[in-house]
């Protein structure tokens, strides 16, 4: 299991929200979320803590980590790549510009690179059709992309290295 | 009253019930599935997933689940349309589809709710072929066995073990085709908070969940002429070994059980109410020793090894209450290997201690450390349940039926009625109260029977008065209860002593009993024949017990003893709550 960082201050920053919350019954989708958020995803141990809070079952909150595809159990890059494959983008061939990341970085959807850098998800729409065929690097939308565009935003990334705000 | 009509013939029906019970109640038989409703026991699952009841209702476009909609005024529902008909058909041959076809040597073969069902509907070939999901067994635990390849999702395990037993071991995990019914973070059940009441087991419609089966090696240690082997049987066996054989619910078969159990080949046949005496004497004294010198009352029975289990993940700051008394088969084991194996003549390396139990928790507890008197010798070497002594006399080819009626050795063979009544919900407690109430008046009371302990209720409590004091009992079976009743005393609320059981309906409900097809009425049977059995008995208090009282003589000296503390106590561990 890799290490929590910083681990102290975030399960504070968990505990904040979680006593704020005025009722705690259904409020684990919501808690998760948040602590997605806080830890960038959700090891047993943050998944205890929150079944613990939230005084419910670890399988429980396993169960709804497990069930929804936006939760992960394992830690992403330092630059989350996500490839939209909705109906627009996927007509447009975001599969070519998929395919194109996975031979570039050579780790397939869900991995991440071994240096941590990248970590590669296909989802579904994220509501700019007009731009598509889209993709986002933590949150940043690049619209109309081309297999041959892909070399140019991971090396743009990577000269970033660990400079990244995050 | 809602007037309703079922297969064109009106019904009046209860507001609020739903069209299955409703059905039931006019006599029309709808096949089910998921849906299991022990109601009393706090068992409902209604959650309408395997969608094997579907009928028709005039004005409906779609076919809708009976077991999950509630009836309406004027509703014409018909059950046996072709199209609900073929329906329940597709869903069944759907489930088998990605089912293994492995019934010849499943162990529910003739005892799977799936494979009643594909009867029923008359399925003789599995037109789907899809997929086919794999997944590992889970072997991890000495007492039960997960094998998600046979599960259908039904769900009655979560539900039993979330909302009845409060222990929340299992969860749907993942989705869609990947879907299981899994532990937190795929944890081996061994490693999870699970008690091993084997309730799961008992609710499990198919092959999915089932019991770790010891019976190979209770056969190798009897065919061992080195060995000597003694078994031992819970009180609530004799009320529910008959059923494994076709005989009427609720019969007493303590001689049949006994003359089967020579037959197979035990070198001694013993029986576990011998120890329930012993542990009454012990727990009795617990009591009064707590009540005189102001220990920390209420005093907790500590019997049933899914309780302790439970008590140590969810209530660890509680661990100072629970009794300290062995379970009566562990008192057996430690009795058996040394005093009377001394008496015998016998090295107890020697002797194979087998306990027949209704349970499954059994298992795991008689692998329990603190328990073992060396690092690899057990006081008790193998647990069997009810089921895998059936199958044991089956195998031998013994027809139980015809059998004599045999008594118990007369080493550890003897007991009282207050050990018969064990084997159900408020039957330690009475016992103890028989015995504690003439040690703390000095005088043989004419009453034995606390009609005011007893019953189905899932906690129950009762103030009884002895000689001017008033002493409050509590009782609880079914975790869910338990923890009720904990919580209450951890929020002051004052008793004297407390049963728990963890098994809805006590031991004679247990995870090892015979599969009671969710019938109450069949547990409640069950726990009449063995309140009979006790009426029965010559000697009904435990301290009259003349094998105990020599064994104190000969060897134990008084109750609380040293000795018997190194032999007939143990010791209880925190743990972790998931």
């Amino acid at each position: 299991m890799h290490e929590l960082k910083n681990a102290d201050q975030k399960y504070a920053q968990l505990d904040e929200f979680i006593d704020a919350l005025p009722e705690k019954d259904g409020a684990l989708i919501m808690t998760l979320h948040k602590a997605q958020e806080i830890f960038g995803y959700l090891p047993a141990e943050v998944q205890n803590h929150v079944a613990h809070k939230l005084q419910i079952p670890a399988s429980k909150v396993y169960g709804v980590v497990t069930f929804y595809s936006f939760f992960t159990t394992k830690p992403k890059g330092r630059f989350k790549i996500n490839v939209c494959m909705g109906t627009a983008c996927f007509v447009r061939d975001s599969q070519k510009v998929l395919d194109e990341i996975t031979k570039e970085l050579q780790i397939k959807v869900g991995e991440n690179t071994p240096d941590g850098l990248f970590s590669l998800d296909a989802l579904r729409c994220v509501g700019a059709c007009g731009l598509a065929p889209v993709i986002s690097v933590n949150g940043k939308v690049y619209g109309r992309v081309k297999p041959e565009d892909v070399r140019n935003i991971v090396e743009e990334h990577m000269s970033m290295g660990g400079n990244d705000d995050e | 009253m809602i007037n309703i009509t079922i297969n064109n013939n009106p019904f009046q029906v209860e507001d609020g019930s739903t069209i299955l019970d409703a059905a039931k109640k006019a006599g029309v038989h709808i096949p089910t599935l998921c849906h299991l409703d022990m109601h009393d026991f706090k068992m409902v699952n209604r959650v309408g997933t395997c969608r094997v009841c579907m009928v028709e209702v005039e004005g409906r476009r779609n076919l809708i689940p009976a077991c999950s909609t509630v009836v309406a005024e004027g509703m014409v529902i018909r059950t046996n349309t072709i199209r609900a008909i073929k329906a329940r058909r597709t869903i069944v041959e759907l489930l088998l589809s990605n089912h293994p076809k492995d019934c010849l040597i499943c162990e529910r073969n003739q005892n799977c709710e799936l494979q009643s069902l594909a009867a029923e509907l008359g399925i003789r070939e599995v037109k789907y072929q899809g997929y086919q999901s794999h997944h590992k067994k889970d072997t991890s635990s000495y007492s039960l066995i997960r094998n998600a390849e046979k599960c259908i999702l039904c769900r009655r395990c979560e539900t039993m073990c979330n909302e009845v037993q409060t222990v929340g071991v299992y969860s749907a995990v993942n989705r869609g085709f990947e879907t299981v019914i899994g532990t937190a973070f795929d944890l081996p059940m061994i490693e999870t908070a699970c008690t091993f009441c084997g309730q799961c087991v008992s609710v499990c419609p198919t092959g999915a969940l089932t019991l770790v089966d010891n019976t190979a090696e209770v056969w190798a240690a009897i065919y061992d002429p080195e060995k000597y082997v003694i078994v031992q049987t819970a009180p609530a066996i004799r009320a529910a070994l008959g059923e494994v054989f076709q005989m009427p619910v609720g019969s007493r078969v303590t001689g049949k059980m006994t003359a089967a159990l020579r037959r197979l080949g035990f070198d001694l046949v013993c029986d576990t109410d011998f120890a329930a005496d012993l542990t009454i004497m012990e727990e009795a004294n617990e009591l009064l020793d707590r009540l005189k010198n102001n220990g920390t009352l209420p005093i907790l029975t500590s019997c049933c090894p899914a309780w302790v289990k439970f008590i140590e993940h969810q209530f660890p700051d509680l661990l100072d209450i629970p009794s300290t008394c062995k379970s009566p088969h562990e008192m057996f084991g430690a009795i058996a290997k040394t005093h009377y194996a001394q008496k015998l003549g016998i090295d107890p390396e020697k002797i194979v201690v087998v306990s027949v139990m209704p349970c499954l928790a059994k298992k795991y507890e008689a692998a329990r450390p603190e328990l073992a008197y060396g690092k690899n010798s057990a006081y008790v070497d193998y647990v069997i349940s009810t089921r895998e002594l059936g199958s044991m006399i089956r195998e031998a080819g013994i027809t139980f039926a015809d059998l004599p009626d045999e008594d118990f050795d007369s080493i550890m063979g003897e007991s009282t009625g207050a050990s018969v009544i064990f084997g159900t919900t408020g039957g330690v407690i009475e016992a103890a109260l028989r015995t504690a109430v003439y040690w703390l008046t000095g005088e043989k009371l004419d009453k034995i029977d606390f009609e005011e302990l007893r019953g189905m209720q899932g906690i129950r409590s009762a103030t009884i008065d002895v000689q001017g004091t008033p002493v409050r009992i509590g009782i609880a079976h079914g975790l869910g209860n338990a923890r009720a009743l904990l919580e209450a005393v951890r929020g002051g609320e004052k008793y004297h002593a407390i049963e728990i059981m963890a098994c809805p309906g006590g031991c004679v409900g247990g995870g090892g009993q015979p599969y009671h097809g969710n019938n109450i009425e069949i547990i409640k049977q069950r726990a009449d024949a063995l309140y009979q059995e006790d009426k029965d008995k010559s000697i009904r208090r435990s301290h009259e017990n003349t094998e105990i009282q020599r064994l104190y003589e000969e060897f134990l000296e008084t109750p609380g003893s040293h000795k018997a503390h190194e032999l007939l106590h143990t010791t209880y561990t925190k743990r972790e709550k998931i």
